[in-house]
């Protein structure tokens, strides 16, 4: 399936654009927050999420996500021990701080610097269900994979789900 | 005396000191099957029975059902599994994948007369089919109670186990497919020292969500692949009898005297057969002579 791959892959780097220009913002208002913000991280096996930005600012605090970036006190004790007078960041996008290639050897490298407090900082994927799958679970959002994610061919393949799944 | 100082030198093996490993947060996994599905196809194994995105998995080998009520483990067709725990103190269930710990010195490789096994230095427990006899001496000595036996194959000697991606992956420097395929990071791959870190780390800023021990650190002498837990690591399969020293350990004295059994053995005894049976070779050889003279 070299054209959904293809398709798969300008998701992904749709989603990665709209990520970087969602950390474009300077001056943070909740007016200036995008709408929705595509994600295609997992475009390999699922299709695109389109994450409704504008339903969810509306149930959270900036900060529950975006942590000191946004310029408003976090609330999580660890990161107050630092972060306690919070500047707005030049940049709030996920991706600008959460590497893609969390566990590749190069990013590893970096670890490897002995004044680098945040060594266990997670990756993108990590830190997108790190924090949504845990606020559903406490808020009683949709929690499932498939609730979120449609799987594509290449995942019912991955899966042997769908016409894939084993005649037994 | 070069034995006394040779058993020390084994004794004192400082492991790999950058050799890589694999934390994994029992409280951070969520029963994706995700890594379950990405093993799979990465190491080329059979077609499940069902798709990996069927939960009822998890209540296989549970209650009443197969495995003695501790789930599902990993067999021919399956390097990795996860299992789902329910514990009263927790309002949610626990997951818990298992897989090869890779220990720093494993029971397998101690046990396995062939070398089949090998440690790297990346931090793999890698296995040989070339080499192997089948006699699954292995899947006895585990702790862990990994290695499988290929039945269907048992012509061709086949132990199946995780080999921690190493050809594909590990050697290059990757993580293991399972460890890129969680989508809740419950997997943490780095250098085994560094894990240590981490896992220690965890526990003093939630000491609310995790109890005071890293599985692995210390059990079967230390593994690469080690786990948090929220609760006591019983209550999520974990066998918390495993002692602390390496199996080897155990074994090294006996061990120790095989290859002089298997080698200086036969020739002694071959000497003594041959020095017996001297004289009357001699008068053999004496009575051809003889013979011949006459």
């Amino acid at each position: 399936m070299p054209l959904r791959k293809k398709w798969c892959m300008m998701w992904g780097i749709a989603a990665g654009v709209v990520l970087l220009w969602a950390g474009q913002g300077r001056a943070i208002d909740r007016s200036d927050a995008p709408e929705t913000v595509t994600i295609g991280l997992l475009a390999e096996l699922y299709d695109p999420v389109e994450f409704n930005h504008t339903a969810h600012i509306e149930m959270v605090e900036c900060s529950d996500c975006h942590h000191h970036t946004v310029g408003t006190v976090t609330k999580r004790w660890n990161c107050i021990k630092c972060h306690d007078n919070p500047q707005e960041g030049d940049t709030v996008g996920c991706s600008d701080c959460h590497p893609l290639d969390r566990f590749g050897s190069r990013y590893l490298a970096t670890l490897d610097n002995p004044e680098l407090y945040h060594k266990e900082k997670p990756g993108l994927k990590g830190a997108f269900h790190l924090n949504c799958v845990g606020c559903h679970q406490e808020q009683g959002g949709p929690t499932g994979c498939e609730d979120c994610h449609t799987m594509n061919e290449t995942g019912e393949k991955r899966f042997n789900a769908g016409p894939y799944t084993p005649a037994r | 005396m070069l034995s006394l100082k040779t058993a020390k030198a084994a004794g004192d093996f400082d492991h790999y000191p950058d050799s890589m490993g694999v934390l994994v947060d029992v409280n951070r996994c969520v029963g994706c099957r995700s890594c379950e599905a990405a093993c799979n196809k990465e190491q080329g194994l059979p077609e499940p029975e069902k798709p990996f995105n069927d939960y009822s998995v998890f209540d296989e080998g549970h209650e009443g059902g197969g495995h003695g009520g501790v789930g599902r483990r990993t067999d021919e067709t399956r390097y990795t599994v996860v299992n789902k725990y329910e514990v009263p103190e927790i309002d949610h269930p626990l997951y818990r994948k298992s897989q090869c710990n890779h220990c720093l010195e494993p029971a397998c490789l101690t046990s396995c007369f062939v070398n089949a096994y090998t440690k790297t230095p990346e931090g793999a427990v890698i296995y040989n089919p070339d080499v192997c006899v089948g006699c699954r001496t292995c899947m006895i000595a585990c702790p862990f109670y990994v290695p499988a036996f290929k039945y269907s194959s048992a012509f061709s000697p086949r132990v199946m186990k995780c080999i921690f991606c190493y050809d594909t992956r590990l050697k290059e420097g990757r993580p293991p497919a399972c460890v890129e395929a969680c989508p809740q990071e419950a997997m943490t791959f780095g250098k085994r020292f560094d894990l240590l870190e981490i896992g220690r780390k965890r526990i003093r800023q939630h000491p609310d969500k995790y109890v005071n021990h890293i599985y692995g650190e210390k059990e079967a002498g230390g593994t690469a692949w080690m786990y948090l837990s929220p609760v006591e690591f019983g209550e999520v399969g974990f066998d918390v009898h495993v002692p602390h020293e390496p199996v080897i350990n155990f074994v090294r004295d006996f061990l120790s005297i095989v290859p002089m059994v298997l080698v200086i053995w036969p020739a002694l005894f071959a000497g003594f057969h041959l020095l017996a049976n001297r004289k009357d070779a001699q008068h053999n050889h004496d009575d051809i002579d003889r013979e011949g003279g006459e």
